[in-house]
């Protein structure tokens, strides 16, 4: 059930990243993004961090791609044009994706033991619930981090309405 | 998966016996909403509402389905094909989805499966919250994909209205959830279960304030009167479905009010404690078992839905439409600072009394 769901939903974020790069219209590209962030979401679930999923679908599939069709839709952005692009990125860009892939690789099989496994499914049916244990780690272990976080973000939107102001 | 439940099997037959059923109830108490929204909004303009099919008018919705099943079905040249088809769909099935996380009524197994609820989720209150943000696509794409100016319009002011009325729509739960100690939707029930009407959170849980920014973000998310702008009649034709007709129209309808039977429902079980008896422990003794026993739940669950249904109902036939400046300034300068000092306060209460 778990390896069906992982087949299933694996093959549709892949399609959905490469329908993202080749289709020509911004709202199409935007909406494969979407497929995409909910397939990862299904994953995520399927090994266990329910949380961590339904965090993906309201923040990244219901906030932000929200805004980013919003902004297409705004801005009735046109289909954009093919290009040849720069020489760089021909010549480097396959190679240097396979090598980004094998180095990755390597690192994950070199370091399994440290890694450790986690199974599939494994977590669906314990009584163990996600939510608790991220927060009890979140507010004690990880209290400083979080709040640095919570404070950097602050900064960020008031650095925000403080650009929009001027524009005013 | 086997230690869950006795069998596969039974489990998967008895979850689709519970789809269909929840499915079959939901879309005709869609149909009966919108006869019930026609008949009280017109009592209360002072006429009669539609009375000519059938009995006081009770065949109306079979008749408005057979028409909208017969219309043509119009599809202008320059419409995005793909999307324009997409859209209707995913607004109707995200409505529709949302409703499968609400417990029906107290917990009862049969077969070890139980029947008052389609699935118990530890996230059921995220999951609706997830599935109500993705049904904003629904209404973005349908005004875009319609490749006209008035529907444009209607969904770019429908998605900015959802987006930050929903930030203030989760805040506000989230003085439900600290006190529940939990996201799911069994469990919020549960917790106010103990005493009746004293221990929902409306009353007993001083959700109150909680409970009314809830009701009004929920408003502004159901794109319902006061807050229905992205359909204002007056300046947008229709809003963002002004190209569908037939089907397709009608399951944006179907999704409308499917939207609002979830927030009801949301309602009842955050605020309002779920299937519970208001009585508390009165009159455990009188319907100690039995068949009145068993449906009485279901009874004051339909009951606090009725009760938030007729309540959309009077809103819309009182309060004039806001003006877009107005809507966003409320939902941002009001309702959303008023929120997060309810979750301070909450927050605060709850530390104190330990």
């Amino acid at each position: 059930m778990q390896i069906a769901l992982f087949i299933i939903f694996g093959l549709l974020a892949v399609a959905g990243a490469l329908n993202l790069l080749f289709q020509r219209h911004p709202i199409n590209s935007a909406l494969s993004l979407i497929v995409v962030m909910m397939s990862l979401a299904v994953l995520y679930w399927s090994l266990g961090a329910e949380f961590l999923a339904a965090a993906q679908v309201i923040v990244y599939s219901g906030a932000i791609m929200v805004l980013f069709v919003f902004v297409i839709m705004l801005l009735n952005a046109g289909e954009e044009e093919r290009t040849h692009g720069s020489r760089i990125a021909y010549i480097a860009g396959i190679p240097g994706a396979a090598a980004i892939f094998c180095l990755l690789s390597f690192v994950f099989l070199s370091e399994k033991k440290q890694l450790g496994m986690t199974q599939l499914g494994g977590y669906l049916t314990s009584a163990v619930s996600n939510i608790s244990e991220i927060s009890h780690t979140l507010f004690t272990s990880l209290l400083l981090p979080f709040e640095v976080t919570s404070i950097l973000i602050l900064v960020a939107i008031l650095g925000a309405v403080v650009l929009a102001r001027k524009e005013l | 998966m086997s230690h869950l439940t006795p069998s596969f099997t039974t489990f998967l037959l008895l979850t689709i016996v519970k789809i269909v059923v929840v499915l079959v109830i939901t879309l005709t108490a869609v149909a009966y909403t919108v006869l019930l929204e026609r008949k009280v909004l017109g009592r209360m303009q002072n006429r009669w509402g539609p009375s000519r099919v059938g009995p006081f008018g009770l065949l109306q919705p079979l008749a408005d389905g057979i028409k909208l099943f017969l219309k043509e079905d119009m599809m202008p040249l320059a419409v995005e094909r793909p999307l324009f088809v997409l859209a209707p769909i995913i607004a109707l099935s995200c409505a529709l989805i949302s409703i499968s996380v609400v417990p029906f009524g107290a917990k009862t197994l049969v077969g070890g499966v139980d029947i008052f609820q389609i699935a118990d989720l530890n996230i059921g209150l995220l999951i609706i919250l997830g599935i109500t943000s993705i049904g904003v696509y629904g209404i973005a794409l349908s005004g875009w994909s319609s490749n006209n100016k008035y529907s444009l319009f209607g969904s770019l002011r429908a998605s900015a209205q959802l987006v930050s009325y929903e930030l203030a729509l989760g805040l506000s739960l989230v003085g439900v959830v600290l006190r529940a100690g939990s996201l799911s939707l069994r469990d919020i029930v549960n917790s106010q279960s103990a005493h009746g009407l004293r221990s929902w959170n409306v009353f007993g849980g001083f959700q109150i304030i909680g409970f009314f920014i809830y009701l009004m973000a929920a408003y502004a998310e159901t794109n319902r009167a006061p807050f229905d702008l992205p359909e204002a009649e007056s300046e947008l034709v229709a809003g963002y479905h002004t190209e569908y007709s037939s089907m397709k129209f009608a399951m944006f309808f179907m999704a409308e009010y499917a939207n609002m039977i979830t927030v009801a429902c949301v309602a009842t079980l955050l605020f309002f404690g779920g299937a519970g008896t208001p009585f508390g422990h009165l009159f455990d003794g009188i319907f100690a078992s039995g068949f009145i026993h068993a449906v009485l739940p279901i009874f004051w669950f339909v009951s606090k839905i009725l009760f938030f249904l007729l309540l959309y109902i009077w809103v819309r036939a009182t309060l004039p439409r806001f003006r877009y400046d107005q809507l966003m300034g409320f939902g941002w300068k009001f309702l959303m600072p008023v929120a997060m000092l309810n979750i301070l306060a909450t927050a605060l209460a709850l530390a104190y009394h330990g």
